[in-house]
C-alpha cells in the first residue's frame, strides 16, 4: 500500500469512527447506557455537540468521496479496480449520505416532511449504518479489500513465480 | 363579561379559521398584564385533553441498565402547579414591582410551538410532528419516552409518562421509557375550525390566536401601548407563542419559580442554527473534494509529461 492510500485509509477510519458514534448518540442511549459517565466521554450525551460534530464530519465524508470517486476517473492507466466489496460498501454509503442530506434538508425552518417519511428516512438511515458496520467487520476479518490492481497482482505473480518476490 | 367573552371567542375563532385557509402558521398572543390566575384555562385544557392522557399499564415493565427510573404522574393526575403527562398549562406567577408598586404578574405557561422545533426535528424516530399551522405535536402512538425531545427543548416542555406506547411491544426492558406529552394546541378542535380550549375557557381574554403575522402585529401594537416587552419572538428562532408583558422579561424570570416542568423566561438563542451553518459545509464538500482529485490529476499528468 503505497503512504497516500494509507492516508486515506485512517481519514476514512476516523470519519466512519466518529460518525458511527454520533450517530449513535442521536439516540438517548449513552446516558441510559452510563457510556457518558466515562471520563472523557460525557460530550457523548450533549446532543447539540454531537449532532454539530455528525454534521461536520458527514462533510469529511462528502469530501473524501468525492474526492476518491473523481481521482478513480481521472485514473488514466486504470490499474486500479473496484472489488465487489467496494461497490457494495460504496452503495451502502451513498445510501447513507444521500439519506443523511434528506434529513438535513428537513432539519431547516420551513421544511416540514410528512411523519411517515421522517421515520421511514431515520430508520433507512439507521439500517444502512448497522449493515454497513457489520459487514465492514466481516471485511476486515475476511480481509477483502475495497480496491484491486490486476496488474501488479500478475506481475507480482510472475516475480513470485521466477523468485524476485513481491511488489 | 360573558358577551364580552363569546365575541372575543367567535373573533378567534375566524382568525384561526382564516389562517387554517390561507395555510399559515397560527400564533397566539398572550397578554400578560390581563392574566388574574384564576386557572380556568389550566382546567378548561385538563377537561379537552382528557381522553389524550396516558392510561399506564402497572407494574412497569422492569427497566436495564439499575438507575433507569420510571416516570409515573398516574397518582398525581390533579398536580396543576407544574407541567406533567396530565397537565400541559399551568399558572406561574412573579411578584414584581410596576411603577413603584408590588404586583403579582401570572403566566399560562406551556410549549411555545417553535417555528423551527428541536422536539420535532431532532427526534431520532420521527415521533414528533410539526403540522403545516406551525402547531408542533408528539404522536403518542409512536413515542418511544427516550426524553431527547424533553433534552433540546430549551424550555424542557415535553414531560414523559412511563408504562404507556409502543416501548412496551418492543424491548421495553432495554428501549424506550413511555411516552412524552405536552400541548398540542388542541390541534384537532383546530383542524374543526375551532379554538384551543384554554382560550375558550379564559374569562379575561388574555389570549388571542390567529395568522402569525397578524397576531405578532397585534403583540407589537400592544407591547408598544403599554410600554412593555414581548417574548416568543425571537426565542429559539422564533416562536407561535408570544408573551406581552409590562415589565421586561429578565426580570419575571428572576421572580418566577424554576425547575423541572417549571420553565424560563429567559433569552434563548436559536438551537438549530449551528445546524443550519453547518449544513452549507455540507455543500462545500463536494466542491473541495472535486478540487483536490483535479489539483491531484493535474500534477500526476505533469509528472508523467516531465
Amino acid at each position: 500500500m503505497t503512504l497516500s492510500e494509507k492516508i486515506i485509509r485512517y481519514i476514512y477510519m476516523i470519519i466512519f469512527i466518529f460518525l458511527t458514534l454520533t450517530g449513535f448518540a442521536q439516540m438517548p442511549i449513552f446516558k441510559r447506557y452510563h457510556i457518558a459517565d466515562i471520563p472523557g466521554l460525557g460530550w457523548l450525551a450533549q446532543f447539540y455537540v454531537t449532532h454539530a460534530m455528525h454534521y461536520i464530519f458527514a462533510a469529511l465524508l462528502i469530501g473524501l468521496c468525492c474526492y476518491l470517486s473523481v481521482d478513480h476517473m481521472l485514473d488514466g492507466r486504470k490499474e486500479r479496480k473496484l472489488t465487489k466489496t467496494g461497490y457494495a460498501k460504496a452503495v451502502m454509503i451513498a445510501g447513507l449520505i444521500l439519506t443523511g442530506a434528506l434529513m438535513v434538508v428537513k432539519n431547516f425552518s420551513g421544511t416540514p416532511y410528512p411523519p411517515l417519511m421522517v421515520s421511514l428516512l431515520d430508520l433507512c438511515h439507521l439500517a444502512l449504518c448497522l449493515v454497513l458496520l457489520f459487514y465492514s467487520l466481516l471485511t476486515v476479518i475476511t480481509r477483502k479489500h475495497w480496491v484491486r490492481y490486476p496488474i501488479r497482482e500478475i506481475i507480482n505473480r510472475w516475480n513470485m513465480e521466477s523468485g524476485k518476490g513481491v511488489n | 363579561m360573558t358577551a364580552a367573552c363569546s365575541i372575543a371567542a367567535t373573533s378567534s375563532v375566524a382568525r384561526a379559521a382564516a389562517a387554517l385557509e390561507k395555510g399559515e402558521p397560527i400564533a397566539t398572543l398572550i397578554d400578560i398584564s390581563r392574566c388574574i390566575g384564576c386557572e380556568a384555562c389550566v382546567h378548561g385544557c385538563k377537561e379537552a385533553n382528557a381522553d389524550k392522557y396516558p392510561r399506564p399499564e402497572k407494574p412497569f415493565p422492569r427497566m436495564y441498565p439499575k438507575g433507569v427510573k420510571a416516570e409515573d404522574w398516574s397518582d398525581k393526575i390533579d398536580v396543576i402547579d407544574r407541567l406533567t403527562p396530565y397537565n400541559w398549562l399551568y399558572i406561574q406567577s412573579a411578584t414584581v414591582e410596576i411603577d413603584g408598586e408590588e404586583r403579582e404578574l401570572t403566566i399560562p405557561r406551556r410549549c411555545m410551538h417553535c417555528t423551527n422545533p428541536p422536539c420535532v426535528k431532532l427526534c431520532p424516530w420521527g415521533s414528533a410532528i410539526q403540522l403545516d399551522n406551525g402547531i408542533s405535536r408528539i404522536d403518542p402512538e409512536i413515542c418511544l419516552g427516550g426524553a431527547k425531545c424533553q433534552t433540546v427543548c430549551p424550555w424542557l416542555i415535553p414531560q414523559r409518562q412511563t408504562g404507556v406506547g409502543l416501548y412496551l411491544d418492543i424491548l421495553p426492558a432495554f428501549a424506550g421509557n413511555g411516552v412524552m406529552y405536552k400541548c398540542d394546541r388542541c390541534y384537532n378542535k383546530i383542524a374543526q375550525g375551532e379554538i384551543p380550549a384554554c382560550i375558550e375557557a379564559c374569562p379575561e381574554n388574555v389570549q388571542t390566536i390567529g395568522p402569525r403575522d397578524e397576531i405578532l402585529k397585534q403583540a407589537h401594537d400592544l407591547a408598544a401601548g403599554m410600554n412593555g416587552y414581548i417574548y416568543g419572538e425571537m426565542e429559539n428562532g422564533g416562536t407561535n407563542t408570544f408573551y406581552v408583558s409590562p415589565v421586561p422579561f429578565d426580570k419575571l424570570n428572576s421572580a418566577i419559580e424554576k425547575g423541572k416542568g417549571k420553565p424560563h423566561l429567559a433569552a434563548v438563542s436559536d438551537s438549530m442554527q449551528t445546524g443550519e451553518r453547518l449544513a452549507m459545509a455540507m455543500l462545500l464538500a463536494p466542491v473541495a473534494g472535486v478540487a483536490g482529485a483535479a489539483a491531484r490529476f493535474y500534477r500526476m499528468s505533469k509528472k508523467d509529461d516531465e
